[in-house]
């Protein structure tokens, strides 16, 4: 089985810090790391090719430095990464990134299986993964839980949703997006981790990948940010209760009858 | 890309809603959904149209009206039963090529956000996740389309000018429904769109619905929501027992969901679920990054917790230091009797 998996490299949020003023976390140099639900996405790839045989390609989208993320996936069990870097695929909004993903699984060739991690930790959209589907015209599976059977033209998987879950199969080749619940992915051994520092990675560009330079980058976004600003901060002040159990309890339905919230 | 002159954008009016079906119902987000349409479609001198697509829905489909909706194209196929992202996204390309609406709203569920990007790239458009404001330019009749991104951290302002129908998705709760009128009247359009394709359709074997009222993150209004404090399962039975008094969901932080305490959906924080409730009541959790970034969008943030100066403790509105096992049963005997 020949099997994609789709990564992004993000910035870590672990090591960020709270504005005191704001309540809000202080975004600014934050060291980048694969974004965590990929982490999943990418385990589960490597766990049915171990079942099943096959490759398991780690693909990603980013400038150059992103080709620590491929390392990374390299080391926890990817038998190769492909690092899709240009300037013209700068400034891509999810139409068009999931577009150069497509073109660049469609170079790839014959491949069963694409598994991204349901969102990533900083556009958080969610629609990358149901874009490269839409391009390809494959079948999606989104929120996936856990994969039950797979074969060589079909897959059932579990699907999670807000009031519990769903079994359902479909053909094959498909996109799968994953939750966290799936598994729990592998620490890299040392050997492996030698191995991804030595390992040759391809950077493809849109010539490479036969794409349509207007569907690339900026050109090809149909969205425009055209503005940014810091929500407004969290009031400052908190309201501190102590005192006996009841008297707490009592202070805080208080509070939340207030302001009609019970 | 493929962009649209000024006189084929002009083709393209009225402001759609995809009505969330799930069990063969509509659901309450579509009633807000259209509420933010109606405001849109006034300011934009045109009208509210909602596309109601599933198994055995028409007769849900009429009592859309008395929201506002103006017509409802009602796509009623047993073939819709359970989630079709394939089926649904072709037959909703069909109709967007058939009556070209300007604007398409569609609920930020796990249904629609599977949907609505596999249609957004079909047709060839827009579209931006999880909106938490949506007004129309009054200089050039565009969609403004704002939202929070990196767990809420920048709110950006997004638009789409050269392509049509502009697409977003709103969270439930987000918008507020409307008071249902229900004398107001309106249109019904049958449409038979569905492809005979059937290897694009998805077989589905099991659903399963919890009996848990508990579970819905996602459309609730109030979150109890518990942490490593809650030192095992039967801690969060308590929390249970608080959400349900309240009509609220019950969270979790990853530290208690890890410990297998209770399961994953109920995960909040960014590996888990973000969530935007008018108020969210955090027991024993010290409040990481991680599960800040899910919830700090919350209306009043109440924390309960031994420790007086964590992280929670410090972002809350309210903050109560003590013991959350002695609280919580307190705050049960103060609540109003419902």
């Amino acid at each position: 089985m020949k099997i994609v998996v789709c990564i992004k490299q993000v910035p870590a949020t672990n090591d960020a810090k709270i504005d005191p003023e704001t309540k809000r976390i202080i975004r600014e140099g934050l060291k980048a790391i694969m974004n965590p639900f990929d982490t999943y996405a990418l385990e589960e790839g490597v766990r049915l090719r171990e079942k099943l045989g096959g490759e398991v390609i780690a693909l990603t989208m980013g400038p150059p430095k992103a080709e620590a993320v491929l390392r990374e996936a390299l080391a926890a069990g990817a038998d190769r990464g492909i690092l899709l870097s240009d300037r013209a695929f700068g400034g891509s909004d999810t139409w068009a990134t999931s577009y150069a993903l497509a073109k660049a699984i469609e170079k790839i060739g014959d491949v069963d299986l694409v598994i991204c991690g349901k969102q990533a930790i900083d556009g958080d959209t969610a629609q990358v993964g149901p874009g490269i589907s839409a391009h390809l015209n494959w079948m999606q599976a989104a929120s996936v839980m856990a994969v039950e059977q797979v074969d060589e033209s079909c897959i059932t998987v579990k699907r999670m949703h807000e009031e519990g879950h769903d079994i359902c199969k479909m053909q094959l080749p498909a996109v799968l997006t994953v939750v966290k619940d799936i598994n729990t992915p592998r620490i890299p051994s040392l050997k492996g981790r030698l191995a991804a520092q030595k390992a040759q990675i391809p950077v493809w560009k849109p010539e490479d990948i036969g794409a349509d330079p207007d569907k690339l980058g900026l050109n090809g976004s149909p969205t425009r940010v055209v503005k940014t600003q810091p929500p407004d901060p969290r009031q400052t002040d908190t309201i501190r209760i102590e005192g006996t159990a009841q008297e707490c309890a009592r202070a805080l339905v208080r509070e939340l009858r207030l302001r009609s919230l019970v | 890309m493929l962009t649209l002159t000024d006189i084929e954008r002009k083709e393209y009016s009225n402001i759609w809603v995809v009505a969330e079906v799930s069990s063969g119902a509509v659901q309450p987000v579509t009633h807000e959904l259209i509420g933010a349409a109606r405001e849109l479609a006034d300011a934009r001198k045109s009208e509210v149209w909602t596309v109601a697509m599933g198994s055995d829905i028409s007769s849900d489909a009429k009592s859309l009206f008395a929201y506002g909706a103006d017509k409802v194209i009602v796509v009623d196929d047993a073939r819709l039963d359970g989630i079709q992202d394939e089926v649904e996204a072709k037959a909703l390309v069909r109709l967007i090529n058939k009556y070209k609406p300007e604007v398409v709203l569609c609920a930020a569920t796990v249904k629609g956000r599977a949907l609505i990007p596999r249609v957004a790239v079909m047709a060839n458009c827009g579209l931006t996740a999880d909106c938490t404001g949506l007004s129309i330019d009054p200089e050039n009749g565009d969609l403004l389309q704002t939202r929070p991104a990196f767990g809420g951290n920048i709110l950006a302002t997004i638009r789409c000018s050269n392509h049509r129908p502009q697409m977003a998705t709103v969270r439930p709760r987000v918008m507020k429904a409307p008071e249902p009128d229900r004398g107001r009247q309106g249109e019904i359009i049958s449409e038979c769109i569905l492809d005979t394709d059937a290897d694009k359709v998805k077989k589905i074997i099991e659903i399963f619905h919890s009996s848990e009222a508990t579970l819905n993150l996602s459309d609730a209004r109030i979150i109890i929501a518990g942490g490593r404090g809650m030192k095992g399962p039967e801690g969060f039975e308590l929390l249970k027992k608080f959400a349900s008094r309240v009509g609220g969901a019950v969270g979790a932080s990853r530290a208690a969901v890890d410990a297998g305490w209770i399961p994953y959906t109920h995960q909040i924080g960014q590996t888990g679920q973000t969530v935007q409730t008018t108020l969210y009541i955090a027991c024993g959790i010290s409040g990481q990054i991680q599960h800040l970034v899910g919830m700090q969008s919350c209306d009043v943030i109440v924390a309960i917790d031994k420790v007086p100066d964590t992280p929670m403790m410090q972002m809350a509105d309210i903050a109560i230091v003590g013991d959350l096992f002695e609280i919580v049963p307190e705050i049960l005997n103060e609540l109003p009797k419902l």
